[in-house]
């Protein structure tokens, strides 16, 4: 239950008020476009306005004579000879032969102000022959399809696929078809997700700054600069060392900022005026047109269930397009599909697809949402079928400990029982439900990654700490780690000061990805704070005269382990770092691994919805999160996480979509027509943390910032099903396509 | 770009016929500056009519209907009480639009005159059988609103013509209006499709009707046969519905990435009978 009830710790599990919280609401904050320096140039874009198209002729002379021009840069300007992803990253940075989807950088200016940059870009000229493209998945996979890109294709794709399937994969175990066999049901339905972004209210923003000695700097708003680091650097043919990255604060990320799109762009465009920096600033409409949205999924499910509930076998077949160049996240979408339920017999095919869009990026689950929808939704329609209680056949085929995962591995702790068994015994499942109305019930899944994590600690003279991390707090990791940090030093929360910091200031960090930060930089900064608390207790054996071992840390003291070990009075860590100078010197911890002991978790929700017959719009009732946190350090930033979560699942169920014309244009580039939930289409949303904690975590914390958005899509389609009798298996369910289904069931 | 800031309507009509180049007024700027940022016009002349006198005023003419000043926002209409009284389906249209912030700069005459068939305070005006009043170089004239706009984004006005006024006429007994507009989403959204109905009752039955759609035609619409089929009924159940057909008779909408064809045909009739019933509840006193 709620962790405002633990009593083993004093800080884990309390509320305080986030430290970075005062320069958020007042305005003080420096997000990405904040930053300027003195001689600084804007710089503007040119975007290729075709989904698909062979790039003639640039002409950039009248630009480059406009008063005030400072450099024009086209992909002429990049170095060549990069091979796989380091060109994909390119590729994608500036186009070179072909513009691959509409918005696909073309080139670029460097101006004394934004609008001299913006008339610059006008001014050049682009002779385009615009080829055929493709948009949907499927479409891409057909034989008479535009061809993206010849040879794409890795090693893992059979001879004779169609040329657009750049990636391919197949696994399982047990016997599928004896599985169908045994079962008393078996369905089968084909799903379609449309591709939805990340929406996050700050756009991409950096300065980059980079000499004619290949050295640069860099501030950018980013989920990783270590990652921005080595793709700037790989783009632009640098050594990586000689960048210098420092993150703003972040307006929001869900994965969409743990890689590259303008940034190398500002740097290249620095080097060719001379060395000034250059602020590159994206519009709403570039970050829809050109940043990376998750992949669009067309998925075949198949499943055979007994009359119980049990699950006898069970299909998957996806496929995915991530835009123009490989890397879809289908792979996830499959590892995660089933990841609730124990499998004998279990199969999935995948394919990783191209099509002429933006390259899509990480958002939150990548692939995870689109495989529940899939496989969710036809379990609820069996257990409809089957007259089964959903949630009794989850419970009925949950995993728990030792099992072996659908995907492979055996399951370390995990808290599915327990979060499906909080779920049935919450009270928003016995509130009685009106005409129109409809309960949806889905589970869903997600990792916790841990990466290249590195974090220092150092105590100051005072008897304060500071903890540089290098994970970027975009979720409230800032404040988790100050209070895991002052729990294991013994000294209050207010003590201790978090601060993100540049590449030059650690090893390298991952970024802030894989509902990593709270857990490994997390981790990383407990272990670090007991290297600081060995020091400070030898400083005391020291002056105690005594054995180190002999001397224990409690509450931020050090003392005596016993009688045996010497009589005498604790001593503060105010007063061992007030002498820190005489006693050895500065007083730290540091510590940097790939940390063992990941911690996955399973949510559960419930949403009632009322859907308007005769327009087909769906309202939000009630909404219900029930996850597993491990431990929740900061409960009110766990429940922010899993309310997050399920508002984003929301706008992707109802009315979130990437809508392209017939020219292969991007019609919604704007939140007026790219419609997320606005705060008054939501209630507000219930969650219940869970907590088996993680044995693999100093305090147990599982990752809980992606699960969220996995059961929404499924569970929202099972309630608009009982709403109305009519199931739909195409994303968004817009009131369009909600009042066509129910037509076309003849209601 | 020159500014201009006229103190008369006729200084303002003189300043745009003179102009050479693209010309735009600006009321409240909420179309206007927002098409200026994202790069869609870039006028010559941009003209300010909130240097004149009186734009920003409500009163009642002599014959007891409403002048509305061009510079009124949104929030100014939904704060005077007469105008709620006696036109609250004109007032609950202008209300839609955008969010508190844009509530506070917004203007009917900027909504009308910026020609979106998805403007949402337009069709209660049509409804409600409001004209405008014209400043011109070489006078006034007065036009049914519903003959304002002409395509989407263009209007009847002349070159060097500006609105000085909106005029609403009088309410009179046992009449009511509403607007009513399908979005996916609760605010900040365009009408997928208006509707507006404004009517007078003589104990239950219909004498007087107006009716006008939004979003589902290249302009906002009035639509006489919609108003014929509940003249002379209690709106009872078979009215509705020869009301829901009529009006979705009158639909010639477009597919776009905001709604198709059919749902906003189908969704033209199902508005209308709801404000229908709404505007009847209003005739019979009914404040909600
Ligand atoms: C965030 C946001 C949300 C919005 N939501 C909605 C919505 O829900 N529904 C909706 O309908 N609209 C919406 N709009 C559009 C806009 O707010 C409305 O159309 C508004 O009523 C325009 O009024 P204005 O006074 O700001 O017009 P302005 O921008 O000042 O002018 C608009 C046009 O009218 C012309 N004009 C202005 N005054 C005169 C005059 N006296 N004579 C002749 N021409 C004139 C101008 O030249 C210009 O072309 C929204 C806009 C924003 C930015």
């Amino acid at each position: 239950m709620a962790k405002d009830e633990f009593k083993e710790f004093k800080l884990v599990g309390t509320r305080p008020d986030r430290p970075d919280g005062l320069d958020k609401v007042t305005g003080r904050a420096r997000y990405g476009a904040d930053i300027s320096a003195p001689g600084m140039l804007w710089a503007a874009v040119l975007r290729s306005p075709h989904a698909h198209a062979r790039i003639v002729k640039i002409d950039t002379s009248k630009a480059e004579a406009l008063t005030g021009v400072k450099a024009v840069i086209t992909r002429a300007d990049f170095p060549t000879g990069l091979t796989g992803e380091d060109w994909n990253l390119q590729e994608n940075t500036m186009a070179g032969e072909r513009a691959l989807y509409d918005g696909h950088a073309v080139a670029a200016v460097a101006a004394t102000s934004k609008l001299r940059a913006e008339e610059a870009v006008r001014l050049i000229e682009v002779e385009y022959e615009v080829l055929p493209h493709v948009i949907d998945v499927d479409d891409a996979i057909k034989p008479d399809a535009p061809v993206i890109r010849e040879g794409a294709a890795d090693a893992t794709v059979p001879e004779g696929m169609p040329p657009n399937v750049v990636r391919y994969m197949e696994f399982g175990r047990g016997d599928v078809e004896a599985g169908f066999a045994e079962a008393d049901l078996v369905m089968e339905k084909t799903y379609k997700t449309e591709a939805t972004h990340q929406g996050y209210i700050e756009p991409h923003a950096c300065m980059g700054q980079l000499g004619a000695d290949g050295k640069g700097e860099m501030w950018v708003c980013t989920q990783g600069q270590w990652f921005i680091r080595k793709m700037c650097t790989a783009v632009l043919g640098l050594e990586t060392a000689q960048l210098r990255v420092t993150p703003s604060e972040i307006g929001g990320g869900f994965g969409g900022k743990t890689t590259i799109f303008m940034e190398p762009l500002s740097l290249a465009l620095s080097k060719k005026a001379g060395g000034k920096p250059v602020k590159l600033v994206m519009s709403r409409s570039d970050v829809l047109r050109a940043t990376g949205p998750t992949a669009s999924a067309s998925m075949d499910v198949k499943i055979g269930m007994k009359k119980d509930g049990t699950i006898t076998g069970a299909r998957a077949e996806f496929r995915m397009q991530g835009g123009a160049f490989p890397g879809s996240p289908v792979d996830m979408a499959l590892y995660c599909a089933f990841a609730p339920y124990k499998l004998t017999n279990v199969e999935h095919v995948g394919y990783d697809v191209l099509a002429n869009r933006p390259k899509c990026a990480a958002y939150r689950a990548p692939g995870s949402p689109m495989g529940a929808f899939a496989v969710e939704s036809l379990l609820d329609e069996m257990c409809r079928e089957l007259d089964v209680d959903p949630l009794d056949m989850r419970l009925k085929n949950a995993v728990r400990e030792g099992d072996t995962a659908s995907y492979g591995p055996k399951y370390g702790s995990i808290g599915l029982v327990e979060t499906l068994e909080a779920t049935k015994a919450h009270p928003n499942l016995s509130i009685p439900l009106g005409p129109n109305q409809g309960r949806g019930i889905a589970a869903g899944y997600w990792f916790n990654h841990n990466g290249e994590t590195s974090v220092s600690m150092a105590i100051s003279e005072d008897g304060t700490a500071q903890v540089s991390v290098g994970t970027p707090d975009i979720g409230g990791s800032r404040a988790s780690i100050a209070l895991m940090t002052a729990e294991t030093l013994g000294i209050p929360y207010e003590d201790v000061r978090v601060n993100v910091v540049e590449t030059g200031a650690l090893g390298v960090n991952e970024p802030t990805h894989g509902s990593r930060a709270t857990f490994a930089s997390g981790k990383a900064a407990v272990i670090a704070a007991g290297h600081a608390i060995t020091e400070m207790c030898k400083r005391a054996a020291n002056e105690w005269g005594i054995d180190p071992e002999a001397v224990e840390w409690v509450d931020g003291a050090a003392q005596p382990a016993g009688d045996n070990a010497g009589k005498f009075p604790p001593m503060s860590i105010a007063e061992i770092a007030g002498k820190m100078g005489s006693t050895g010197g500065p007083i730290s911890g540091h510590h940097e691994s790939v940390p063992e002991g990941v911690g996955a978790s399973f949510g559960c929700h419930v949403v009632d919805v009322e859907v308007d017959p005769e327009t087909g719009r769906t309202t939000i009732l009630r909404y219900l999160v029930v996850q597993d946190a491990g431990r929740a350090i900061h409960p009110a930033y766990v429940e922010g996480q899993y309310q997050g979560g399920a508002a984003q699942g929301i706008g992707w169920a109802l009315n979130e979509a990437y809508i392209y014309g017939d020219d292969g244009r991007l019609q919604n580039t704007v939140f007026l027509d790219y419609r997320v939930p606005v705060a008054s289409d939501l209630p507000m949303i219930d969650t219940v943390i869970v907590e088996v904690p993680n044995p693999g975590h100093p305090y147990g914390v599982r990752g809980v910032g992606e699960t969220g958005i996995t059961p929404p899509l499924p569970a929202i389609a099972n309630a608009i099903q009982e709403a109305t009798g009519a199931r739909l298996c195409e994303l968004p369910m817009s009131p369009p396509k909600v009042l066509a289904a129910i037509k076309a069931k003849g209601g | 770009m020159r500014y201009h800031t006229p103190t008369t309507f006729e200084d303002a009509a003189q300043l745009a016929a003179q102009a050479k180049g693209l010309t735009r007024f600006l009321a409240g700027g909420t179309d206007v500056l927002v098409q200026l940022r994202a790069g869609m016009v870039q006028p010559d002349d941009l003209i300010d009519l909130k240097k004149i006198a009186g734009v920003s005023e409500i009163t009642r003419t002599d014959d007891g209907g409403w002048r509305i000043g061009v510079a009124v926002p949104g929030i100014a209409l939904g704060a005077h009480e007469g105008l709620c009284a006696d036109w609250p389906g004109v007032v609950e249209g202008m209300e839609l639009v955008g969010s508190t912030q844009i509530q506070g700069r917004a203007t009917l005459t900027g909504n009308l005159c910026n020609g979106s068939p998805a403007a949402d305070s337009v069709p209660g005006l049509v409804a409600a059988g409001a004209s405008v009043e014209i400043t011109g170089p070489g006078g006034t004239r007065t036009l049914p609103v519903e003959d304002v706009p002409v395509s989407p984004g263009k209007t009847a006005l002349k070159a060097g013509e500006l609105i000085s006024a909106i005029l609403l006429p009088p309410r009179g007994e046992n009449a009511g209006d509403a607007y009513l507009r399908f979005i996916p989403r609760t605010e900040m959204d365009i009408a997928v499709v208006g509707s507006a109905v404004s009517l007078r009752l003589d104990g239950d039955t219909v004498t007087e009707a107006r009716v006008a759609l939004g979003a589902v035609a290249p302009t906002v619409k009035l639509v006489p046969e919609a108003a014929d089929a509940i003249i002379g009924t209690t709106l009872d159940e078979p009215a509705l519905e020869a009301l829901a057909k009529v009006a979705s008779a009158a639909c010639s909408p477009i597919d776009d990435k905001r709604g198709t064809v059919a749902f906003r045909t189908e969704v033209a009739g199902v508005l209308t009978k709801r404000a229908a019933l709404i505007a009847k509840a209003r005739a019979k006193g009914d404040t909600a």
